[in-house]
């Protein structure tokens, strides 16, 4: 029962490093996908390079990349910046973990939006712009649904993956689920632990998936 | 006056000349018809009147007011280009309806959102009228309160004309039983009928036409060009790029015959089906009667 408990606690973690990532990820997923699609070319040439490399590299080699960022590149050790914070070692972690998560899920929902974005066609623009619609408006009004609609798929796949990725938290020794099951199996010399988590994550996931097929249920109602 | 006036339009893309310098004026109530074979630039024209493309020299004019000269650069900018899009209207090929929304909705939005700028704009008149008063501080928020409720009322008010007006549309263009339909669930004319209904609900000076039937089916082109022809009055002036012969003669007051980016000849349709003067389209005309 004990086992549950701190299983349920770690999973807890994984659950606020899990929305924080979405929740920062969207926006500046967006943001980025403006810079790629930018009339701009050095903004969409440095927002693309971002993406790739970012892309282009393993989640868990950001993370401890992120965590000597302080020491290698501005000369503060991290110690201080705990101490001077005021908070724990493991809530730095957290930070370093959450923010190395939210910028590489920001890269990957980028190239989703921006494909979606792309793949509107350009009479309805056109179409709002002979009717007098704003730059906005268009966005707004008629842009966005149908691609909410068309990068549904592509997002629960990369929501899903996600939750399974929260695990990479434990190279900071985060006490996610993982990290917690882990070390219960050492503690208890038992592979129970491990059980619990899978199935942990099984269910979340399993929750998930019932909320994407009812929101890609509810914008069915039309076709583009 | 003539109300419409294009004198000169030339555009190129890359190396490719377009348009090569078209002059024509239209008279309020008239239908234009514009035939030629594709790629001479029918298209590009229609598209250069909406501002979707800027022109590289000339002049548009709707009454006496200047839309676009290519001399004055101060006549295109975003803000500005939205307004003057206003005086025409355009049909496309392929209907471009918005899929998320119903028939009903496709011709009230645009509306709607006009309605939305107009709101937008009495909110600032509202708010520099409030301020120049120099109220005290409660007769202040008692002025706020009743603009903000004056405003709601006029919103309301107004969004029940456009519904009635669009439903009006809808019944005009044969779909008032289609109303809740979402474009996916209409046929090629029917949808096309609705793209007539929503560019007509901001009254445009000019309603132009890019082949509005080439991408229906044969059996259904009769029921849009049935239509446009019923649009044909006094008030309403249209220009239309079509393929349809018959269609252009019966329906036109004056045609255009365009091949390779210039007025190849330009005179009432039967000047232009049966005497024209210019081989080019005499051996169009030859070849589209086959
Ligand atoms: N955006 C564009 N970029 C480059 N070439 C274009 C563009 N739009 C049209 N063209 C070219 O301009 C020519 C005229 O096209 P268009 O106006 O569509 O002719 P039409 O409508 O009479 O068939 C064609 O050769 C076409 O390929
Ligand atoms: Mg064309």
């Amino acid at each position: 029962m004990n086992i549950l408990l701190e299983l349920l606690q770690g999973f807890g973690l994984t659950l606020l490093l899990f929305a924080i990532t979405l929740v920062m990820a969207i926006p500046l997923g967006l943001l980025i996908a403006f810079c790629s699609m930018s009339k701009f070319k050095v903004l969409s040439v440095l927002s693309r390079g971002f993406v790739w490399i970012i892309r282009g590299t393993p989640l868990l080699l950001q993370i401890l990349a992120i965590s000597f960022v302080p020491s290698f590149v501005f000369g503060i050790p991290n110690k201080a910046i705990y101490v001077g914070l005021g908070i724990t070692l493991s809530t730095l972690n957290f930070i370093f973990v959450a923010i190395a998560f939210f910028i590489n899920y920001a890269c990957y929902f980028s190239e989703i939006f921006r494909g979606g974005i792309e793949s509107i066609s350009k009479g309805q623009y056109e179409a709002g712009q002979v009717l007098g619609m704003t730059k906005r408006q268009i966005f707004f009004n008629i842009v966005l649904l149908q691609v909410v609609k068309r990068i549904m798929p592509p997002m629960s796949n990369e929501i899903i993956t996600l939750v399974k990725d929260t695990s990479l938290a434990r190279t900071l020794a985060v006490a996610e689920l993982y990290f917690v099951a882990a070390e219960a199996v050492n503690i208890h010399v038992s592979l129970m632990p491990l059980v619990y988590a899978g199935l942990f994550y099984l269910l979340f996931n399993g929750l998930l998936t019932i909320l994407f097929g009812k929101i890609e249920k509810k914008l069915s109602y039309f076709r583009s | 006056m003539p109300l419409l006036t294009v004198e000169n339009i030339t555009k190129r893309f890359d190396n490719l000349e377009v348009l090569k310098g078209i002059d024509f004026t239209l008279e309020k109530g008239e239908v234009l018809a514009i035939i030629g074979s594709s790629g001479s630039g029918k298209t590009t024209l229609l598209r250069c009147l909406n501002f979707l493309e800027k022109p590289d020299t000339g002049l548009i004019k709707v009454g006496d007011e200047v839309l676009f000269d290519a001399e004055d650069n101060t006549t295109f900018s975003d803000e500005n280009i939205r307004l003057k899009r206003l005086h025409f209207g355009l049909v496309f090929q392929n209907f471009n309806l918005f899929p998320q929304h119903t028939a009903l909705q496709n011709i009230e939005i645009p509306q709607r959102l006009l309605l939305d700028s107009e709101i937008k704009k009495l909110k600032q008149d509202h708010r520099q009228y409030r301020k120049s008063k120099k109220l005290p501080i409660r007769q202040y928020f008692d002025c706020l309160i009743e603009q903000k409720a004056q405003r709601s009322q006029y919103r309301e008010d107004r969004l029940i004309d456009i519904k009635d007006k669009s439903l009006r549309l809808l019944d005009r263009v044969g779909l008032a039983d289609r109303a809740d339909y979402y474009p996916y669930q209409l046929s090629g004319g029917q949808q096309q009928r609705v793209a007539i209904a929503r560019a007509l609900a901001l009254n445009p000076d000019v309603l132009c036409f890019d082949e509005p039937t080439s991408a229906l089916d044969p059996e259904l082109t009769g029921e849009v060009l049935k239509v446009i022809k019923g649009l044909k009055s006094k008030d309403s002036t249209m220009i239309v790029v079509t393929h349809e012969m018959k269609f252009a003669q019966e329906v036109a007051d004056k045609v255009i015959f365009m091949a390779d980016g210039v007025i190849e000849e330009i005179g009432t349709p039967d000047e232009v089906f049966n005497h024209p003067k210019s081989p080019k389209t005499q051996a169009f005309l030859a070849n589209s009667l086959e």
